[in-house]
């Protein structure tokens, strides 16, 4: 018997789990914030489902009810990624070492 | 582009999502980590314009819309001041759960786009996939619009609580699950759309119960619940780069709430049923003998610090409140002038989300290696001179060690008692966020500076 694609991308995701896991772990305390805004940024991936849906139209019917959903999403996704990563490297440009004792 | 390829492409979007938050291990490679994430959000974008590969008119509009809400993001992005990060971060978890609502939506309208068959006829696996994703994706929007008007202090802080409100909560979500199986077996678009109604109310419920001060936790819950909703949608597009990120977001605001709630000792359920603090007030009135409390003012605090060798700061969110971190960061300035020893002491629930303190002191140019984390400080506090508490508050009180009877018995605790002489600076005597007394004030140690943050550090400053 075959191998449903399914049981292939639920693999991806359960091994994702442990990555994640181990990975934020890893991150220092001082950094929770800008884990926040960074996987919040991330996640907005999601912009390619919205990009489909969007585009999913020929020229005569540009504008169809789920197109139009498609591009309120692009719309929300944008302002998440633009403004996530943006707000993570404002943040992180502020982390500074102590300077070295003369 | 071949479906094979274009999947490849969006493995390693979702591997340079992974090394992006791999390189927040350490301040150093932050930076480089942030630009892997934009790297790889660039591959996925650009793949799924060149793997649909229609270039017609609508890609103008996509374009367009693009660029509109990439402006708003960035103006926002540029203009929020650092106190206001918890709010910013509860709005864009909002805008990510709407958007994992929207696109469900499209593609429950219009499956062929996305290749799960047509209106009517959907493939089991992805209605069920896109019904998670939309339930989960409406649960976060309206629970972070909550956690965000709570924040922003639109909304009271205060626990809104009701009889009969759990038992509401618990018959709410089973219904999502009967809902799921109709629609499943009925494909009705009535009923995708009342599941996504009520996936609204729950979101609003569940958070209405939770106070201000346990928001560090709901925030990364609703991260978490992004996340979740993210991966949802993956599945039904059958996208692992959404996948990957899926997991990755939801397992980091799953672990988020848990080092949150051991900050607070309490259990996440404990959390998440709300109403903490709210019922805390008739104990309170209870014992409410007169106890002498020493003050002072910024004269008495100059003196002392002048006269120490270590001095440890304990920022907590009324810092944030005051927007008191520059004036603190030059009042350390002048100590340093006098080689006195100045680190930070940081508790994992201070302020209104993780790492909240954290980056206030950043933002006021504090070098990141002189703030130090709860475990690696608290020794320190019995050897050194003065403890210097800014708008902190139960994070401090001594009764989490020693009454049993405290609702925060057990919470860990900074030993701010143990220094020599504990400034406190704070408005009123009024108790903190859990409703009850802090020991720490009435101590023969603890000196109190009734003002306001900000203006008492700088008080300070000019008489140092």
């Amino acid at each position: 018997m075959e191998i449903d694609p399914f049981i292939f991308r639920l693999s991806i995701f359960i091994l994702s789990i442990f990555v994640g896991y181990y990975v934020v772990w890893s991150v220092t305390p001082s950094l929770h914030t800008p884990l926040m805004s960074v996987t919040n940024a991330i996640s907005s991936v999601i912009i390619v489902g919205a990009i489909i849906a969007a585009l999913a139209n020929n020229d005569e019917n540009i504008f169809t009810s789920s197109s139009l959903f498609g591009y309120m999403a692009i719309t929300l996704a944008a302002v998440n990624i633009f403004g996530g990563f943006l707000v993570t490297q404002r943040m992180l440009a502020m982390y500074k070492k102590k300077k070295k004792d003369k | 582009m071949s479906a094979n390829l274009s999947a490849i492409f969006y493995l390693i979007s979702g591997v340079l999502f992974i090394l992006a938050l791999r390189g927040l291990s350490s301040p150093e490679t932050s930076r480089q980590g942030n630009f892997f994430g934009i790297a790889g959000m660039i591959i996925a974008i650009t793949v799924t314009f060149v793997s649909v590969g229609n270039f017609s008119s609508g890609f103008t509009y996509v374009i367009i819309f693009l660029l509109v809400g990439g402006a708003i993001g960035a103006f926002i992005a540029f203009k929020i001041p650092m106190t206001a990060m918890p709010e910013l971060v509860a709005g864009f978890h909002s805008l990510v759960g709407l958007a994992a609502v929207f696109v469900a939506i499209a593609a429950f309208i219009n499956p062929q786009a996305f290749n799960l068959g047509s209106p009517g006829t959907i493939k089991l696996a992805s209605l069920i996939e896109m019904s998670i994703g939309a339930a989960v994706g409406a649960i976060t929007f309206s629970g972070s619009i909550i956690a965000f008007l709570k924040l922003q202090g639109i909304m009271s802080g205060s626990p809104i609580t009701f009889k009969g409100q759990h038992l509401l909560n618990a018959l709410i979500l089973l219904s999502i699950i009967v809902l799921t199986y109709f629609l499943c077996v009925s494909q009705s678009s009535k009923l995708f759309w009342i599941l996504i109604a009520i996936s609204f109310l729950i979101g609003f419920l569940l958070i209405i119960p939770i106070g201000g001060a346990d928001m560090p936790v709901v925030i990364s819950m609703l991260n978490s619940y992004s996340g979740w909703a993210a991966a949802g949608i993956g599945f039904t597009l059958e996208n692992t780069a959404l996948i990957i990120t899926g997991a990755l977001v939801g397992s980091s605001g799953a672990i988020l709430s848990y080092i949150m709630c051991k900050g607070m000792n309490r259990s996440f359920f404990n959390v998440i049923l709300g109403g903490f603090g709210a019922t805390e007030q008739s104990s309170k009135n209870q014992n409410k003998e007169q106890r002498p409390v020493k003050s002072g003012n910024a004269d008495d605090a100059a003196f002392l610090m002048k006269n120490a060798s270590s001095v440890i700061i304990v920022p907590g969110y009324g810092m944030a409140v005051a927007q008191a971190q520059h004036a603190l960061k030059e009042m350390v300035d002048t100590l340093k002038k006098n080689d006195i020893k100045v680190s930070y002491a940081i508790h994992p629930v201070a302020g209104r989300m993780p790492g909240h303190m954290n980056v206030l002191l950043a933002e006021a140019n504090v070098p990141y290696d002189e703030v130090f984390e709860l475990e690696e400080i608290n020794n320190d506090f019995a050897n050194a001179d003065v403890a210097f508490v800014i708008g902190a508050n139960d994070v401090t009180n001594p009764v989490a060690k020693t009454d049993p009877q405290s609702p925060i018995y057990g919470m860990p605790v900074l030993d701010v008692e143990k220094c020599k002489s504990v400034l406190f600076v704070k408005r009123s005597l009024s108790p903190g966020y859990a409703g009850i007394d802090n020991d720490l004030f009435y101590r023969e140690n603890t000196l109190m500076l009734f003002a306001d943050a900000k203006k008492m550090t700088e008080d300070i400053s000019k008489n140092l």
